[in-house]
C-alpha cells in the first residue's frame, strides 16, 4: 500500500512538507510538542538525521515517534554516518514499523558539525542509496542474498538549484532520478524567477518537486546564508524588506515573506508543494501556512 | 614524483613523546621532508635548539639521504657513538622513515612529523594528495582525476550539495573534486561518462596492511 505522502503526492493536490529535530539528548517534549501542533497541517514531516553533522537523537527514532503520535514522517537518512550494512538494516527496521517515507541524502562532512574528529563514512552515497532502497524492494540486499519479508519506500533527495556550477548538479539532479527518486525537495529558493528556469527543465521529469523554503529571521541571517551557505541565495529585494521591519518584528516579516512565496509557487503552479524548513522555530509553519492560505 | 607529506608535531605532543629522556639523537631525511622543509638540515638544526632550550642534551644529529631506503642502517653506522648515548631517536621523517630506522636500530624511536597523505608537488611549494592506493582505480571513468581521493567525501557520483563556485564545502582551498571532473570531461567531449551510474565502491581492492608478492 503506498504510503499516506505518496498518495498526496499524486493526488495533484500541492504538497506541504516540513521539519521537526531531533533532541539533543532524550527529552523529546519540544519535538512532540511540534508534532502534535503540525501532523493535521501538512502532509508530511521530515525528520532530520543528526543535521549539520551535530549529534543527535536519531532520526528513526524521531521518525518513529512522529508515527506513534499519529503523524506522517519522513526519514532522513544520511550516507555520513553508517555503511551499507547499516544503512540497509535501518531501511529494514523502518519498514517493520510503518515508516515508509525517506529521503536519501549523502550528508554533510563530519567537520561541520561537532564530533569534528570523528571518522567519515560515505560508503555509500545519495543515488547509491535510492538504489539500495529499489534493490531492497526488489526481495535482495546489496550483497544479492534474498529477504525474508520485503519493504516499500516512497523515495526522495534533494536537489540545489543554485548551485554553482550547475551543470554538475543538474547530472546528479538525474541520476538520483534515474536511481529512483519519487520526490526532490529543494535547497532553499528565494528568488522566483530563478526557481521557474529551473523549474523548466526540472518539470520534463517524472518527478515531484518540493521547494525548499527556509523561513527568514533577520536581515543577518539572509547575508549569512548569501556568504556561508552553498546554493541559497536571497536577493537583496528581500535582504532589505528584512530590514525595513520595525524593531522586533523581524520575525514576523520573514514569516510573511515565506507565506507570499508559498502563495505565489501555488497560484502559479510553479512545482508541486513546498518543503517548509523554518529551523529552531518549528511552532511558526503554522503561521506561515496561514500567511500563505494554506 | 610522489612525496610523503609531512608536518611537526606540536612541540607539546614531541616533548610529552620525549617524557623522561634526558639525551636525544636527531634524524632527518634528504628527500621529502627536505622538500617539504619539515624534516630537512635547517628543520633538524631548528629542533636541535629548541631542545637544548628545553633542557635536552643533544648528542648528535644527521640527515639521512633517504631514510626509507634499507642502506639506511650501514649510513647510520657512522653516529655510532652518539646513538647509543642517546635515551631516544627523534625521528623528522616520514612514518616510512621512522618505521624503518625502529625496525632496523631496534631502538626507542619518537616521531617528531605527522605523516599526512602521499602527495604530488603541483606547484612551487604546493603539494596535493591524488591518490589512496585504494587497490580499486576508477579514475578511467573520471578523467583521470580521483574522486575517491580529491572529493573530500569519495563520492563517485558526482558532486554533493556543499559544493560551492569550484570549491569544496570543508575548506574554500580546496577545489571540489566534481567540479573538476566536469570540467574535465567536457574539454574531452565524454560528459556522458559522468551520467553513468556508478556502484557502490569495491572496499575489498586490498585488505589491510596490503602485502604484495611478485608471483614465482
Ligand atoms: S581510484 Fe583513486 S585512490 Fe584508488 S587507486 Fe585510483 S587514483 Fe588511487
Ligand atoms: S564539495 Fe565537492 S569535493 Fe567537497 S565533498 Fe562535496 S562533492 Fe566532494
Amino acid at each position: 500500500m503506498p504510503s499516506a505522502f505518496k498518495k498526496a503526492l499524486n493526488s495533484g493536490k500541492f504538497v506541504v512538507t516540513c521539519e521537526v529535530a531531533p533532541a539533543k539528548g532524550t527529552n523529546l517534549e519540544n519535538m512532540k510538542h511540534h508534532v502534535e501542533l503540525l501532523k493535521d497541517k501538512v502532509d508530511a514531516m521530515n525528520v532530520t538525521d543528526h543535521q549539520s553533522s551535530v549529534m543527535r537523537y536519531p532520526s528513526l527514532g524521531g521518525a518513529l515517534t512522529v508515527k506513534e503520535l499519529g503523524g506522517e514522517p519522513i526519514l532522513q537518512m544520511t550516507c555520513r554516518d553508517r555503511n551499507r550494512l547499516a544503512l540497509q538494516a535501518d531501511l529494514l527496521f523502518a519498514s517493520s514499523r510503518g515508516i515508509n517515507n525517506v529521503l536519501c541524502l549523502t550528508g554533510d562532512s563530519v567537520m561541520l558539525g561537532d564530533h569534528k574528529e570523528a571518522k567519515p563514512v560515505f560508503d555509500l552515497e545519495s543515488s547509491q542509496l535510492l538504489k539500495t532502497i529499489r534493490r531492497l524492494e526488489s526481495g535482495k540486499d546489496l550483497a544479492g542474498n534474498d529477504l525474508d519479508g520485503g519493504v516499500k519506500f516512497c523515495a526522495g533527495a534533494i536537489v540545489t538549484p543554485e548551485a554553482k556550477p550547475i551543470e554538475p548538479q543538474l547530472i546528479k539532479f538525474e541520476k538520483k532520478i534515474e536511481a529512483g527518486a519519487e520526490f526532490i525537495q529543494t535547497q532553499a529558493v528565494y528568488d522566483l524567477e530563478n526557481f521557474k528556469k529551473f523549474m523548466e527543465y526540472a518539470s520534463q521529469f517524472p518527478v515531484k518537486i518540493l521547494a525548499g523554503i527556509i523561513l527568514l529571521t533577520s536581515a543577518a541571517m539572509a547575508r549569512f546564508m548569501n556568504k556561508n551557505v552553498a546554493g541559497v541565495f536571497v536577493p537583496q529585494n528581500l535582504i532589505d524588506e528584512m530590514a525595513s521591519a520595525p524593531k522586533g518584528g523581524a520575525l514576523n516579516k520573514g514569516i510573511e515573506i515565506a507565506g507570499r512565496m508559498i502563495r505565489q509557487i501555488k497560484e502559479e503552479k510553479i512545482c508541486d508543494g513546498v518543503h517548509i524548513m523554518a529551523i529552531g522555530k518549528e511552532e511558526k509553519v503554522v503561521d506561515i501556512m496561514q500567511a500563505a492560505g494554506l | 614524483m610522489i612525496r610523503s607529506i609531512t608536518q611537526q608535531k606540536p612541540i607539546e605532543e614531541i616533548e610529552q613523546l620525549l617524557e623522561g629522556t634526558g639525551r636525544v639523537f636527531i634524524i632527518g631525511c634528504g628527500t621529502c621532508v627536505t622538500l617539504t622543509q619539515t624534516g630537512g638540515m635547517a628543520q633538524v638544526e631548528a629542533m636541535k635548539n629548541l631542545l637544548s632550550e628545553k633542557g635536552k642534551v643533544v648528542t648528535g644529529m644527521t640527515v639521512v639521504p633517504v631514510a626509507c631506503d634499507n642502506l639506511t642502517a650501514d649510513i647510520l653506522k657512522e653516529f655510532q657513538g652518539p646513538l647509543k648515548q642517546a635515551d631516544a631517536i627523534l625521528i623528522m621523517t616520514c612514518a616510512f622513515g621512522v618505521q624503518t630506522i625502529a625496525r632496523q636500530l631496534q631502538r626507542f624511536v619518537v616521531p617528531a612529523l605527522n605523516t599526512m597523505c602521499i602527495g604530488k608537488e603541483t606547484g612551487a611549494g604546493e603539494f596535493n594528495e591524488v591518490c589512496k592506493q585504494c587497490g580499486t582505480c576508477i579514475i578511467g571513468e573520471t578523467g583521470g582525476i580521483c574522486p575517491v581521493t580529491a572529493c573530500h567525501k569519495g563520492l563517485v557520483n558526482g558532486p554533493c550539495g556543499g559544493t560551492n563556485e569550484g570549491k569544496c564545502e570543508i575548506d574554500s582551498n580546496k577545489d571540489c573534486a566534481w567540479t573538476m571532473i566536469y570540467n574535465r570531461l567536457k574539454d574531452l567531449d565524454r560528459i556522458d561518462a559522468m551520467r553513468k551510474y556508478q556502484k557502490p565502491r569495491n572496499h575489498l581492492g586490498e585488505p589491510s596492511p596490503g602485502k604484495f608478492r611478485i608471483p614465482a
